[in-house]
C-alpha cells in the first residue's frame, strides 16, 4: 500500500527512462566512412542486434516491474475473487460476491467522499504554497538559503515520525499549542483539534502541508530555473508587468512541473493513510476514514477479510489508473494534443 | 455482510475439509506420543504432566502491553530449563496482521499468546493445538481461570490457556480524595457515588479532573464499562455470543451516569478523542482523582501515585470486572509442542504463578493461589485477586469487528449515548447485533 510520499508512487514509468536509451546507444557506432561496408550489411538488418540491445537495456527495469509489481497486482486480483479469511487462508472462488460486499461496505462511500474532499483541499494547498515558496526564493537573495532550508527541513522527517509529532502537538494532555493561544488570549477555552470531524481534517491537512509544502517547493524550483532568462528579458523588454510575466511566462512554461507536482500530489493524497492513521484512526465518529484505511481496516482491523480488502484495492487501483490517464492527456502542452 | 446465503455451502464444505485436514495435522502429531486412541484430540504427548525438556529452542509471539510480565515468565523458565524460549514482542496495532500473515504461510512460532476476547475467533479458525488431554493431567485443571479456559473452548476441545490476565479496577488517587474532602479509604461502592466523588475531585481545579476514560476507544470501552453492568448481575452478549444486550436498562444508566460526567465536564480534556494510545497517562500524571484502570498497571501507577483501589461499580452498588489479558496455546505449525507443552505447564505451575506473578504484583491463573504471601502483603492486589475470580470475560466470535476496530458499531453506540443525546442506543446495538451475527 501505498502512502502520502514521493518515493512511493508506483514504479511504473521507470522502464520508459530505460527503454528511452535504447536508440540513444546508437550513437556509439562507428563512424560511418571508416568501414562503409559494414555499416551496410548491418543497415540491411537493422532490427535485430539493436533491438536485442534495447531489450538487454530493458531487461533488469523489466525484470524488477514484473516481480514487485506485476505478479503481487496479479495475486491480489487473485485474492478479489476469492474467499479469503486473513486467518485460514484461500478458500476458493468467491467472484463477484467481494467486490459486491466492497461497495456495500457501510463506510465505501463516505470514505471515496472524504478522500476525494481531503485531495482536493491537500493539492490545492500543496500547489498553490509550494508555488508561492519557490517565487519567494527565488525572489529575495538574501534569507534565500535560510528560507529554502526552513521550509525544506520537515521533508527530512518521516511522515509517521511528523504525524506523532503532531499528535503530541495536538494533544489535549501534553500539547503546548493549545495551552499557548489560551495565555495570548486567541481562545477563550482549550480547542479539540482532532475532536471533531472539520477539526480533525484540518488539523491533519495542516500536518500535510507542513511536512511537504518543502518538497513541492523544491520541484517548482527546479522548474522555474530551468526557464530561460532569455524569455523574462524579452517579456520585461515588451514592457509586460508582473503579473503579466507571471501569467503569460512563468506558468506556461511551468507547466510540466505543474503536472508532476499534480499528478505526485493527487496520488499521494488519494493514497493517504499514515497521517489519519496515528492521528486519527478514522475518528472522530468515522468521519474521517481514508479508501486506504478502510482497505487495512477490512484486512486486519475486524472483519480480517482479505479478498474484501483486495477487491476494495482493485476498485481504488483501476480509479487510480483512470485518475493519471486524465491528468496525464489534461496537462499535455497544447502542441502535443 | 449479509449476503452469503449463496456461497454458505461451498463455505460449510471448505470448512468441514479444513477441520479433517487439522485432524489429519493433529492424529500425525499425536503418533509421537501416547499413540492411536486419543490422537485425534491431540493427545496428551510425551513428557507427561511436565512436557519434554530437552534443549529444544521455541519461539513465543505476544504482544506489546503485556511485555512486562512475558519477558519475567521467559526469563524465570530459560533459567531453570534446558529449553529455551524466544521471545518476540509485536506492537498491539500489527498483533492481528502479524498473526494472520504467518497462518496462511504455516509460519507460525511455537507458541503464541492472543488477546482473550480475539481467542475464541482464533480458536475456531484452527490456529491452535487442541490441548485438552494434557489440561485433564494436571491436579489443579479445575482451578485455571474459567473464563480464558472458557474462550479457547470450541466444540467441548480446549486449546488455550491463561497466559497474564488483565483485570480492570477502578483506581483513584488518594492524595486528591483528601483534597477535595473525601475519606481516601472509601472509594465508591456504586456507579452514582463513583460520579460524586469524581465531581467532588473536579471542582479542586488546577488541571486536575474527575475521571477520564478512552472515548475513542472502543477497546478501552468494553474493559472498563462492561464491569458496571455485570456489577448489577445483567449481562452485555447473549450465551452463544450472538446477540448484543447493551440497550438495557442497566446499560442505559451506565452511559448515563457517564453522559453526566461528560456534560457536567468532571471528565479530563482529550477525553472525547483519546483512541486509546494515551488513556493511562492523565491518571499516572497525578491529573485525575478517580478511574476503571488495568490491574496490571498497580506498580507503575504507584510510583508516581498513591493508588486506591476498589471493584468497578454497577448502577446501584455491586462490583465487577473485566479478565481480560492474553491467552496462550500451541500454534497449528509447531512440530514441538511436546517442548511447548513443557513451557505452559511450568507457567501454570506453583512456582511461575507465585513466585514470578504473584512476586510481581500480577494476578495469578489459579484460584487456589489467590492468597499467596506476595499477595497478602498488599491488601490492594488481595482485591484485585477477589474481583478477578469473580469478573467475567464475554465470547464472541466476531468480538474484534463489534467492539475493538476503530470504526466498530460500539464505539458508535457509546459516543452517540455518551457525547450525543442518547437518543439512538436502541438502533446502535442492534447494529452491533449484526454485526456479531454474520
Amino acid at each position: 500500500m501505498s502512502v502520502q510520499s514521493a518515493s512511493s508512487t508506483p514504479p511504473s514509468p521507470a522502464p520508459h527512462g530505460a527503454a528511452a536509451r535504447g536508440p540513444a546507444a546508437s550513437d556509439d557506432r562507428p563512424p560511418r566512412t571508416a568501414r562503409a561496408v559494414g555499416a551496410d550489411r548491418r543497415r540491411r538488418r537493422p532490427g535485430r542486434s539493436q533491438a536485442a540491445r534495447g531489450w538487454a537495456y530493458a531487461a533488469p527495469t523489466a525484470a524488477f516491474v514484473l516481480v514487485l509489481f506485476v505478479l503481487p497486482v496479479l495475486l491480489v486480483g487473485q485474492m478479489s475473487a476469492s474467499d479469503w479469511p486473513l486467518l485460514a487462508g484461500n478458500r476458493g472462488v468467491n467472484f463477484p460476491d467481494n467486490f459486491r460486499d466492497a461497495v456495500e461496505n457501510r463506510f465505501f462511500w463516505d470514505s471515496v467522499v472524504f478522500t476525494v474532499k481531503y485531495t482536493v483541499i491537500a493539492t490545492v494547498l500543496l500547489i498553490a504554497l509550494g508555488l508561492g515558496f519557490a517565487l519567494l526564493v527565488q525572489e529575495s537573495s538574501r534569507w534565500k538559503s535560510f528560507l529554502r532550508t526552513s521550509i525544506l527541513v520537515p521533508s527530512a522527517l518521516g511522515l509517521a515520525s511528523a504525524s506523532l509529532l503532531f499528535y503530541a502537538l495536538y494533544s489535549p494532555q501534553v500539547g503546548p499549542i493549545s495551552p499557548l493561544l489560551e495565555r495570548l488570549g486567541i481562545v477563550d477555552e482549550p480547542i479539540s483539534f482532532l475532536g471533531s470531524p472539520d477539526g480533525a481534517l484540518w488539523s491533519t491537512v495542516f500536518l500535510i502541508v507542513w511536512r511537504f509544502a518543502g518538497f513541492y517547493m523544491l520541484l517548482l524550483m527546479v522548474g522555474l530555473q530551468g526557464i530561460p532568462h532569455e524569455v523574462y528579458e524579452a517579456a520585461r523588454m515588451d514592457g509586460a508587468s508582473r503579473w503579466q510575466t507571471f501569467g503569460r511566462v512563468t506558468l506556461p512554461l511551468l507547466r510540466p512541473s505543474l503536472a508532476l507536482c499534480t499528478i505526485l500530489c493527487v496520488t499521494g493524497s488519494l493514497l493517504a493513510f499514515d497521517q489519519f492513521y496515528i492521528l486519527t484512526k478514522g475518528g472522530p465518529d468515522n468521519s474521517t476514514i481514508t479508501v486506504v484505511q478502510l482497505i487495512y481496516n477490512v484486512a486486519f482491523q475486524g472483519q480480517n477479510d482479505l479478498g474484501v480488502a483486495a477487491a476494495l484495492s482493485i476498485i481504488v487501483l483501476a480509479a487510480l489508473v483512470v485518475i493519471n490517464i486524465a491528468q496525464v492527456r489534461g496537462m499535455r502542452a497544447p502542441e502535443e494534443k | 455482510m449479509k449476503n452469503h446465503r449463496g456461497t454458505s455451502w461451498r463455505r460449510s464444505v471448505a470448512t468441514t475439509t479444513l477441520a479433517g485436514l487439522v485432524a489429519l495435522g493433529l492424529a500425525a502429531c499425536g503418533g509421537s506420543g501416547s499413540g492411536g486412541d486419543d490422537a485425534a484430540t491431540g493427545g496428551t504427548g510425551s513428557g507427561g504432566v511436565e512436557g519434554v525438556d530437552d534443549g529444544s529452542t521455541l519461539t513465543l509471539w505476544t504482544r506489546a502491553p503485556l511485555e512486562k510480565q512475558a519477558k519475567l515468565l521467559v526469563d524465570a523458565y530459560n533459567e531453570s530449563h534446558e529449553n529455551q524460549v524466544e521471545l518476540t514482542i509485536v506492537p498491539n496495532d500489527d498483533y492481528v496482521a502479524k498473526v494472520g500473515a504467518a497462518a496462511g504461510s504455516g509460519g507460525l512460532p511455537d507458541l503464541f499468546a492472543a488477546d482473550i476476547v480475539y481467542v475464541p475467533n482464533w480458536v475456531e479458525q484452527g490456529l491452535f493445538q487442541d490441548v485438552t488431554d494434557r489440561i485433564d493431567q494436571l491436579d489443579f485443571a479445575d482451578e485455571i481461570n474459567q473464563g480464558h479456559l472458557e474462550a479457547g473452548t470450541y466444540e467441548d476441545a480446549e486449546y488455550v490457556l491463561p497466559f497474564v490476565l488483565d483485570v480492570s479496577v477502578l483506581f483513584y488517587n488518594k492524595e486528591l480524595y483528601e483534597q477535595a474532602g473525601l475519606d481516601p479509604e472509601a472509594p465508591p461502592t456504586s456507579l452514582e457515588e463513583f460520579a460524586e466523588q469524581a465531581k467532588a475531585v473536579d471542582a479542586l481545579g488546577g488541571g486536575v479532573d474527575g475521571t477520564f476514560f478512552g472515548g475513542n476507544c472502543g477497546g478501552c470501552l468494553v474493559f472498563t464499562w462492561f464491569p458496571s453492568v455485570w456489577a448489577a448481575d445483567e449481562d452485555v452478549l447473549s450465551a452463544d455470543g450472538t446477540e448484543s444486550l447493551l440497550a438495557s436498562e442497566t446499560a442505559q444508566e451506565v452511559y448515563a451516569v457517564y453522559k453526566d460526567l461528560v456534560d457536567s465536564d468532571a471528565v479530563g480534556a482529550g477525553t472525547r478523542d483519546e483512541t486509546g494510545a494515551t488513556w493511562v497517562a492523565p491518571f499516572q500524571e497525578g491529573k485525575v482523582g478517580v478511574m476503571p484502570y488495568p490491574a496490571t498497571l498497580l506498580s507503575t501507577a504507584d510510583q508516581t501515585v498513591d493508588v486506591g483501589v476498589a471493584p468497578i461499580p454497577g448502577p446501584g452498588g455491586g462490583g465487577s470486572t473485566f479478565v481480560g489479558g492474553d491467552g496462550i496455546g500451541i500454534s497449528k505449525d509447531s512440530d514441538k509442542a511436546d517442548q511447548a507443552w513443557s513451557f505452559l505447564s511450568w507457567m501454570l505451575s506453583e512456582e511461575a504463578q507465585v513466585e514470578v506473578l504473584a512476586k510481581n504484583g500480577d494476578v495469578v491463573s489459579r484460584a487456589d493461589l489467590v492468597d499467596n504471601e506476595y499477595s497478602s502483603a498488599d491488601p490492594r492486589v488481595v482485591t484485585i485477586n477477589e474481583v478477578a475470580s469473580t469478573g467475567r470475560t464475554p465470547v464472541a466470535r466476531n468480538f474484534q469487528q463489534a467492539f475493538n476496530a476503530p470504526n466498530s458499531p460500539w464505539l458508535t453506540l457509546v459516543r452517540n449515548a455518551v457525547f450525543g443525546d442518547a437518543s439512538s442506543i436502541e438502533p446502535d446495538n442492534e447494529e452491533i447485533t449484526a454485526v456479531l451475527s454474520q
